[in-house]
């Protein structure tokens, strides 16, 4: 299982990583923003991905929407943890095929939960 | 009465007064005076207007120098108290920054000794039990006495590192202070800024009242509701709690992609 990291701030990246390897998923990668992030998902065998909303340059949610609309990463699960809390962003994000959405700050139960539930459809 | 002193309460006294004139005038057929009349009607109101738009030049220069900016020379190497509160503002980035840095690394440098503590521990306590139940040789028990002095100086060793750890961990936390002074300070000045900005505004607002500028708010507003980009982000929300418009939790965040049939 091989996992992207996006978001801005590194501390953050950080966090969601440990949080990952305690859940027993130790292959990770990290990048800053979406642009960064689209082309490590074109090249690399990614199986999921957990992105932030605000980002410079490329946001989480056209990021998102960069990923539904490739051919080859359309099925790819992908998890929004983010600050961004307003119900318009939230409707948005699952219009544009969101598997799982967590609001920051969050604890490490919510991370696993949705991540379960995200494994648990995408098997089932 | 304030009112009268005021230039706008000059010009409403003299238009009133003139423009009674200005009728009487008419009315007669003296159209000389009524012409003569209107001319000094707009007299007062250009010399209201000189006067207010002094004032808000005042207002501006005074300003300028509380915000202590040389508008002579912008990009000036005496700094002003807004790049001031910008480099303070970065300061509170960086503090948190290595904070959170510091924190996780010794976390990360925790976890695994706790681990292998737990490993060790668990391991020798089946053999424990073993040895209870007269289930070991004799060499089995010398090798147990081994690894039991070895974990025993091992528990010593690491929990003094632990200890240790944790201790740095709280320490680390000491930004909380000095970041919490910073973040004070900038307040205080976008609370100052805020107010001579108001003020300039008002001053502003009497030079529209009498050069009978009027602005469409609405379309304002309009204009800037368009800048903004709906997708960009906005955030963490402040009184979440209080909006409808914002989840103000997972639950809520939950319930809504539920209703929407997630």
């Amino acid at each position: 299982m091989k996992i992207l990291i996006v978001d801005d701030f590194s501390t953050m990246r950080r966090i969601i990583k440990n949080l990952l390897r305690d859940l027993g998923f130790t292959n990770t990668a990290e990048a800053d923003d979406g642009t960064t992030a689209l082309p490590m998902l074109q090249s690399g065998s990614f199986d999921f991905l957990v992105t932030d909303w605000n980002m410079p340059g490329m946001t989480g949610i056209d990021l998102l929407r960069a990923v539904r609309a490739d051919e080859r990463l359309k099925t790819l699960p992908v998890l929004m943890v983010t600050a961004e809390a307003k119900r318009d962003q939230i409707i948005e994000a699952a219009q544009a095929g969101v598997n799982g959405y967590v609001v920051k700050p969050f604890t490490a139960q919510v991370l696993k939960e949705k991540i379960e539930k995200i494994f648990e459809r995408v098997n089932g | 009465m304030e009112h009268k002193d005021s230039p706008q309460g000059d010009l409403e006294s003299t238009l009133k007064q003139s423009a009674r004139q200005l009728v009487d005038s008419l009315e007669k057929g003296n159209f000389g005076e009524a012409v003569q009349l209107i001319h000094e009607l707009n007299k007062a109101r250009d010399r209201g207007l000189y006067q207010e738009v002094g004032k808000l030049t005042r207002e501006l220069h005074n300003a300028i120098v509380n915000f202590q900016i040389d508008p002579r020379v912008p990009h000036a190497t005496e700094v002003s108290q807004i790049t001031d509160a910008t480099e303070r503002l970065n300061y509170v980035v960086t503090m948190t920054e290595n904070a959170a840095n510091k924190t996780m690394d010794l976390v990360e440098q925790s976890a695994p000794l706790i681990n292998e503590l737990n490993d060790e521990a668990h391991s020798l306590s089946a053999d424990w039990g073993r040895f209870m139940r007269r289930e070991m040789s004799a060499d089995g028990f010398r090798e147990l006495a081994k690894r039991v002095e070895a974990f025993l100086a091992r528990s010593e060793r690491d929990s003094a590192k632990l200890s240790g750890h944790m201790n740095d961990i709280l320490l680390a936390q000491d930004f909380q202070d000095l970041t919490g002074q910073v973040i004070k300070r900038v307040t205080q000045l976008v609370t100052e800024v805020e107010s001579n900005l108001l003020k300039l505004v008002l001053m502003a607002s009497s030079v529209d009242q009498i050069a009978g500028i009027e602005h469409n708010h609405e379309l304002l507003r309009a204009e800037q509701e368009q800048q903004k980009m709906p997708s960009s982000g906005e955030g963490p929300q402040i009184h979440a709690d209080k909006r409808d418009d914002v989840a103000s939790n997972q639950d809520d965040v939950d319930d809504l992609l539920s209703s929407l049939g997630f």
